[in-house]
């Protein structure tokens, strides 16, 4: 039998169905994992008697003929979700001891479909990054390592490096990410899993630690496209709690997977081709539009004009979302303070303590892009930016039905590398930035090997609130690209 | 007559906008489900989004936009069908976000007008700039430790609204009849009650001056959070002759925000343009713009009451009543409703020299007294006067009867019976009371006789006295009369 942990959710759920094993097994086995792989530091705070007792009272519930659509399914949590009494660190050290008396929607409704929560995941700070090391408590190791020098430690991707780790890893089944430029996408990608940033709006953002309230957006991670239709389902929804939620019904997104995707258009943007784009990316991409061709649809090339400015745009919107949405973060009622002298004084000593240089640097940015002379030169020209980028992919909806596009430029990098210079390290994000900025779902999954043995992934980019398609194409790419590969150890 | 002020070099004027900043009456908090109630125990009433928690996200709260809309409408304001909330950005220990959500660029409510009164009757047109909605912040109370200061959030995350003058006013005066006329629509629309010293109204006076007849505009200073009508005109003529001073010195008037000191009568600097705040407002991400339909706002405006300025007119045409006492008597919709049921089917002008005369008079007489537990009721004041009409009883015994039911809480009729009070038409009575007056003063009664009519009115006073002034004064100065003529 294959080992628990190696389950996929939808297999688990039938095998608790069929009572070949209890969720308290289930739950046991990747606590098991968990403590032999507590290296890749992928869990900030692991919450096994939570996750226990979670799992008898899901057993229970079965019993009783009354299990959830995800009962009883172990899952990763993303510290950046405030969890309920459980310590919520965002990865920063400003968050010192914050215990929420609240739940997040997202995490409460998973809950409420009956899955048990492991802990919460390991991200890069107030997720900040693309490569978790930002984080307060620690770099998060790839479970991946590279054929030519398997000693040398990966980046697991960010700011859900954590999530996509213990994902890939075996120690959750599935986990929350968040995703404001590509934090779900690109850590799914460097780590050869599953992950889909829903449409803007189609998860509800309360209870979730902010980095730019018009880019942020929780989304699942798993091994699989259905696992993730799953877990999507359980996750999404109309909140009256967060006005930027979108009052518009949850379809069952794992209906969707019909496997038939005949006549269906597929944009594939010429401007995503940028020099310096790695072979091994480029076949992998060729691969995925021969995929889709053989199961029926249509490549069509497009373009996205704008694509080459959505980067800085990004880099203002986001920044000067994040320097306000963190001003909260001041000593004077929560987490971290250090004492001074006077009020600004204190203030300044606790965010200097608190704050990590990423983060600082961001806040920096958002502060003087904000700022009465450059507002209109950087804040009001990005936002004008913003939407042609957004009308570039309206303009490509009445052509195709869904884009394909890499997930990112390159495989997983090493710890360390990149490092030198942010922007270098921003460049990580450069095909995924332009969906979160337009609102739209994106979904990456594994396509393949670089040479080195490191997963690659393809993104997915669907029309608003179509995640259907999204998820029925990505089915099909699943299929044709028999991405059976496995980390070391699993 | 405009106002001067004269100087050393020439005569000034004054030039004037306000800033009143208005609490919502609202049960609850313009973006949070926490409750609005003044006075409870610090820290009491304040929601994890009101603290400034992490994850938390604002919703608006419709009955605060629906008040906002019903004052436009009271202002004969633009209202705008989409508005945005922007965040100003500041750190301070009581705005736990960090930024307070007002609105910057769209406003809800745009330009409108206020018809201030005047005390010599007349009327003169302010123009409103605009209505925004924003969050309050919280309060910090520094006296309670040598080195600390606490912090209370009760306040915070409560609807204000933010109503903006135009340049428009030129006195003392006219920026008190300002504030008085606006708190009295505010009162009347039950969008705020116009409480200053509960803070739920506070305003920030912007000055400056000019030569006389000039049309230029000089430098202005801001005077901050005044909380009272009176302060606000004090502090406004104290900064107009600062400003005239440093002008006729010489000197050049610094664009700056300052405060008035209550106790010693004046404004001082508290920071200037140089330390400023840049406050990087941009518009709110946690916030969709809001978007109102013409039909929410026709809803509101078939509900909008009767407001001061039409109630005066009204009470003009409707009960004969001047300019001034019109504007008395509506300028609180409590005083209006209780004159209008007083004067309701009576004479109007009786009904105005009652309300105004003894009424008010005892009304200001004690604290106790309000418009829910008034010294008499509208009920009892209209039948009083009903038996001053029909005769029961006269002018004079009314006052009588007046302070019997302002002690006794009684109705008239009932006071006129136990008193006995109804007043004497009883021809004999009245005949035989005078003939005992004449027949104890048989000497004055000479001296009348000789030509001293003066005496008359001694003789009115005397037969007064002796039926207890219940006599009917116009039957009794005319059976003395006759009865002189004998």
């Amino acid at each position: 039998m294959t080992k628990l942990t190696n389950l996929t959710i939808a297999d688990a759920l039938d095998g608790l169905a069929k009572g070949e094993f209890s969720a308290v097994e289930l739950t046991q086995a990747h606590l098991d994992a968990m403590a032999t792989k507590r290296a890749l530091n992928a869990y900030i705070t692991e919450t096994p008697e939570l996750a226990l007792e979670e799992a008898k009272a899901s057993d229970a519930r079965r019993k009783a003929g009354k299990a959830g659509s995800l009962d009883g399914i172990p899952l990763g949590i993303k510290d950046l979700f405030c969890t309920k009494g459980v310590l919520t660190t965002a990865a920063s050290h400003i968050l010192d001891g914050f215990k929420p008396q609240y739940e997040s929607t997202v995490s409460q409704k998973l809950k409420d479909a009956g899955s048990v929560t492991l802990g919460k995941l390991n991200l890069d700070e107030f997720a900040m990054g693309s490569a978790n090391i930002t984080s307060y408590h620690g770099t998060v190791e790839n479970p991946w390592k590279a054929k030519a020098d398997p000693a040398k430690k990966l980046v697991p991707g960010g700011s859900s490096g954590g999530s996509a780790a213990a994902v890939a890893a075996r120690i959750a089944m599935g986990a929350t990410g968040t995703d404001t430029g590509g934090s779900i996408r690109q850590p799914a990608a460097f780590c050869g899993i599953t992950g889909i940033k829903p449409t803007y709006g189609r998860c509800s953002r309360w209870g979730i630690v902010a980095f730019a309230s018009s880019l942020d957006q929780a989304g699942p991670m798993a091994r699989t496209v259905k696992d993730c239709a799953l877990m999507l389902n359980a996750m999404a929804g109309y909140d009256p709690k967060d006005s930027t939620s979108a009052p518009v019904a949850v379809p069952d997104f794992a209906k969707a997977l019909t496997g038939d995707i005949r006549g269906l258009k597929v944009g594939i943007p010429k401007e995503y081709r940028p020099d310096g784009l790695s072979d091994e990316v480029n076949k992998v991409w060729e691969k995925g539009i021969e995929w889709l061709k053989a199961a029926g649809a249509t490549p069509v090339e497009i373009s996205l004009p704008h694509t080459k400015y959505a980067l800085p745009t990004y880099y203002i919107v986001a920044p000067a979302e994040a320097s306000s949405n963190l001003a909260r973060y001041d000593g004077v009622r929560f987490g971290l303070r250090v004492e001074g002298k006077t009020l600004d004084d204190m203030y300044k000593k606790t965010r200097a303590a608190g704050f990590g240089a990423e983060v600082r640097r961001r806040i920096m940015i958002g502060t003087y892009v904000l700022s009465a002379g450059y507002y209109d030169a950087y804040y009001t020209k990005a936002q004008k930016v913003r939407r042609l980028i957004a009308d570039d992919f309206a303009r490509a909806f009445e052509q195709v039905d869904v884009i394909l596009t890499p997930t990112a430029p390159s495989a997983a990098f090493g710890i360390g590398d990149n490092s030198d210079d942010p922007v270098t390290m921003w460049l990580n994000d450069v095909f995924t930035i332009p969906t979160s900025l337009a609102g739209l779902p994106g979904l990456s999954l594994p396509a393949g090997l670089s040479t080195d043995g490191l997963p690659l992934g393809l993104q997915l980019i669907g029309r608003p609130f179509d995640e259907e398609t999204v998820f029925k194409v990505a089915g099909v790419m699943e299929s044709a690209a028999q991405f059976t590969a496995l980390p070391e150890g699993v | 007559m405009a106002y001067l002020i004269q100087g050393e070099t020439c005569d000034w004027e004054i030039v004037i906008g306000l800033e009143v900043h208005a609490q919502v009456i609202s049960n609850s908090k313009l973006f949070s489900g926490a409750s609005t109630l003044f006075g409870g125990e610090p820290n009491s009433q304040v929601s994890f989004v009101d603290a400034g928690f992490p994850g938390m996200l604002p919703v608006i709260n419709e009955t605060c936009v629906e008040q906002a809309v019903r004052t436009g409408l009271g202002l004969k304001a633009q209202v705008n069908l989409t508005s945005v909330f922007a965040r100003k950005n500041y750190f301070y220990a009581d705005l736990p976000q960090g930024y307070q959500i007002s609105q910057y660029d769209l406003p809800i409510i745009g330009e409108g007008t206020l018809l201030i009164d005047l005390p010599d009757g007349t009327t003169k047109p302010v123009g409103i700039e605009r209505l925004h909605l924003e969050q309050d912040a919280g309060k910090s109370i520094h006296d309670q430790h040598p080195s600390k200061s606490f912090i209370d959030l009760n306040r915070s995350g409560v609807a204000l609204m933010e109503i903006v003058s135009k340049p428009d006013m030129s006195s003392p005066e006219e920026a008190g009849a300002y504030l008085t006329k606006l708190r009295s629509i505010l009162r009347y629309l039950g969008t705020c009650d116009g409480n200053m010293q509960e803070g739920s109204m506070r305003c920030d006076a912007n000055v400056s001056v000019r030569p006389k007849g000039s049309t230029e505009l000089r430098t202005r200073c801001e005077i901050k959070n005044v909380n009272s009508i009176r302060f606000v005109q004090q502090a406004i003529e104290y900064e107009a002759r600062r400003h005239i001073d440093v002008y006729e010195s010489g000197g050049d008037i610094k664009q700056e925000t300052r405060l008035f000191d209550s106790g010693k009568g004046e404004t001082r600097s508290m920071r200037s343009k140089e330390h400023a705040h840049d406050y990087r407002y941009f518009p709110d991400p946690d916030l969709l713009p809001l978007v109102i339909s013409q039909d929410f706002v026709d809803g509101i405006k078939a509900t909008l009451p009767e407001l001061p300025d039409e109630k005066k007119a009204r009470f003009m045409g409707e009960y004969g009543l001047n300019s001034y006492d019109a504007g008395v008597m509506v300028a609180e919709k409590d005083s209006a409703d209780f004159f209008e049921n007083v004067a309701k089917g009576r004479d109007g002008k009786t009904a105005a020299n009652w309300v105004m005369g003894d009424f008010f008079a005892t009304m200001n007489s004690d604290a106790k007294y309000t418009w829910t537990n008034p010294p008499v009721s509208a009920e009892n004041l209209g039948r009083m006067i009903d038996l001053i009409k029909d005769g029961t009883i006269s002018t004079r015994l009314a006052k009588d009867v007046f302070i019997f039911m302002v002690e006794e809480g009684k109705d008239p009729a009932t006071i006129v019976e136990e008193k006995g009070l109804k007043q004497v038409t009883d021809t004999g009575a009245i005949e035989k009371a005078i003939a005992d007056v004449f027949a104890a003063n048989p000497d004055k009664v000479a001296e009348v006789k000789a030509g001293k009519d003066k005496l008359m009115g001694w003789f009115v006073g005397q037969v007064m006295k002796a039926t207890q002034g219940k006599a009917n004064p116009g039957m009794l100065n005319e059976l003395i009369a006759k009865k002189f003529k004998e």
